[in-house]
């Protein structure tokens, strides 16, 4: 048993070395142009060498205002329209067949708007971060929302609790693990556009750089950029992770049920 | 609830904001929102015309071949993967890397290392949807059931029959859920590429009319795109009812019980 846990990590940093070391070969030999697939030593030293450029953190620094503004603002408005929604019976049977409509949309569809309201400014970044992770994470709040123990609803009106009270006692605390599972989905989606933003229509942050670099034939420092993106993923998942953990740390039963 | 009352619950809204829409609309001063009824026939004058065989047929083809590809590879290689122990912690954190990667930038890659043409965009729509199938599937066939795996064992089911009867339905519900997924990445992979470095399809001539100013055009392929967002998420709806009936079934008898 134990030495299964030890071969685990070990042997996923065997499977990177292996993914290194066949990108190298492959470049090397030249199967592929090496004008367009540098090999990968050659990227990660661009890589490194960005890590002490200021000009690199500046990017990522634009990327990631806009992503933060646009979730917490999508965030904000899903919590409180999902709670208003939900709350009623009425509400949410009006306005079932609007979201089912509206949230297949796909957020790309957008951009032209965005680019003929915003022009190059971080709005239209805004505008499109938000339209995609509001959807996220109000989803998640109606259906933490209709989770809510009527049992324990009703217990707590006949002890007088008034409606703030309750939402904070009794709604909230159902809600909230569906909350961060919907916080989770929407900060994977809001970098995608962010990033995707900035390639296509925002002249700033690290999409930007890439389409830069792609079309000044800067490649080596492209795949460098790219390799960022995914790092920056893999780091807000870890973090998405740990804030869930130690949130819900209360609420294990039903923290195994959403992630599963 | 009766037939009417239901029917009022469905359309109220969207008629209200239909409504709200035409009265906001009325004066025809705003450049940037057309009128409900000059949307509805430049839609129709737009893509019942020409357009829907030059630009509409080749990005629906695109997209579905991207799709169909990406449902098959991503379910393959995740059978594969989730069944061989040792090829899984090789590959996990390589794969969680590449799942965290924002697929829009791996268009200028690919751009740069196939040219611009039908196979890249194709290949951007799988390289981007891929990933909620491909891990889905390889969860859903790790978690088969300790019970079920060791009696089908014993029985002596192997290779096909043990995949096709044990793992692959064990593993549905999981696996849907990451096709679902993967559709909605792959519509917007599709608009993307389009958008990039092409000379047709929806992509390219929404961004064209933006371009031109032709605002009510530009609009009207906005609700293309909705409406095949709509339609792909009715289809998986569709889909995932039928095949796992059995599931839904099973999930309803055990809240009951």
């Amino acid at each position: 048993m134990r030495n299964q846990r030890v071969a685990g990590p070990a042997l996923g940093l065997a499977g990177i070395l292996l993914f290194l070391l066949v990108w190298e070969v492959v470049a090397r030999a030249g199967i592929v142009d090496q004008r367009f697939l540098p090999p990968a030593s050659e990227v990660l030293v661009t890589f490194f060498g960005n890590l002490i450029e200021p000009g690199f953190y500046q990017a990522v620094g634009e990327t990631m205002l806009a992503w933060a503004i646009g979730l917490a603002i999508s965030t904000v408005a899903a919590v409180v329209i999902g709670l208003i929604i939900g709350s009623s019976s009425f509400l949410s049977k009006a306005t079932y067949s609007t979201i089912e409509f509206l949230r297949p949309i796909p957020s790309v569809a957008l951009i032209p708007l965005a680019v003929l309201l915003f022009g190059v400014r971080i709005e239209s970044s805004l505008m499109l971060i938000i339209y995609a992770s509001f959807w996220q994470v109000l989803l998640q709040v109606l259906y933490g929302v209709a989770d809510v123990d009527p049992v324990a609803e009703n217990t707590a009106k006949s002890y007088g609790l008034g409606p703030l009270a309750r939402a904070r006692y009794v709604i909230w605390p159902t809600v909230l693990p569906y909350l961060m599972t919907g916080l989770r989905l929407a900060s994977a989606v809001a970098l995608i556009l962010a990033i995707t933003a900035e390639l296509i229509i925002v002249s700033r942050g690290l999409g930007y750089q890439i389409a830069l670099s792609q079309s000044g034939g800067a490649i080596s420092e492209m795949y460098a950029l790219v390799l960022a993106t995914g790092l920056i993923g893999v780091i807000i998942n870890l973090a998405m992770r740990f804030i869930e953990r130690k949130t819900l740390s209360w609420h294990s039963s039903i923290r195994s049920e959403v992630v599963a | 609830m009766s037939l009417l009352k239901r029917a009022g619950y469905f359309f109220g809204l969207p008629v209200l904001l239909i409504i709200m829409w035409w009265a906001l609309t009325l004066g025809g001063t705003n450049f940037f929102v057309p009128t409900p009824e000059a949307l509805a026939k430049t839609f129709w004058e737009v893509w019942a015309g020409e357009r829907f065989v030059t630009d509409f047929l080749p990005s629906i083809m695109r997209l579905f071949v991207g799709l169909v590809a990406t449902i098959v590879l991503g379910i393959g290689l995740g059978i594969l993967i989730g069944s061989i122990r040792w090829l899984r912690s090789l590959t996990e954190p390589i794969l969680e890397f590449f799942r965290a990667i924002p697929p829009p930038v791996l268009v200028p890659l690919f751009m740069l290392l196939i040219g611009i043409n039908d196979q890249m965009k194709i290949l951007v729509i799988i390289s981007g949807a891929i990933w909620p199938v491909l891990l889905n599937t390889v969860e859903g066939v790790r978690a088969v059931d300790e019970v079920l795996n060791d009696t089908s064992r014993t029985y002596g089911i192997h290779g096909f029959s043990r995949l096709r009867y044990l793992v692959l339905p064990a593993a549905s519900p999981q696996i849907m859920a990451g096709v679902r997924q993967s559709l909605s990445i792959g519509l917007i992979l599709m608009v993307i590429s389009e958008m990039f470095g092409s000379s047709s399809g929806l992509g390219f001539t929404i961004v064209l009319f933006q371009r031109t100013f032709a605002i009510p055009e530009m609009w009207s392929g906005i609700a293309v795109l909705g409406l095949i967002g709509i339609a792909l998420s009715l289809i998986s709806k569709g889909i995932e009812r039928k095949v796992l009936r059995w599931y839904h079934g099973l999930k309803e008898v055990q809240r009951d019980s």
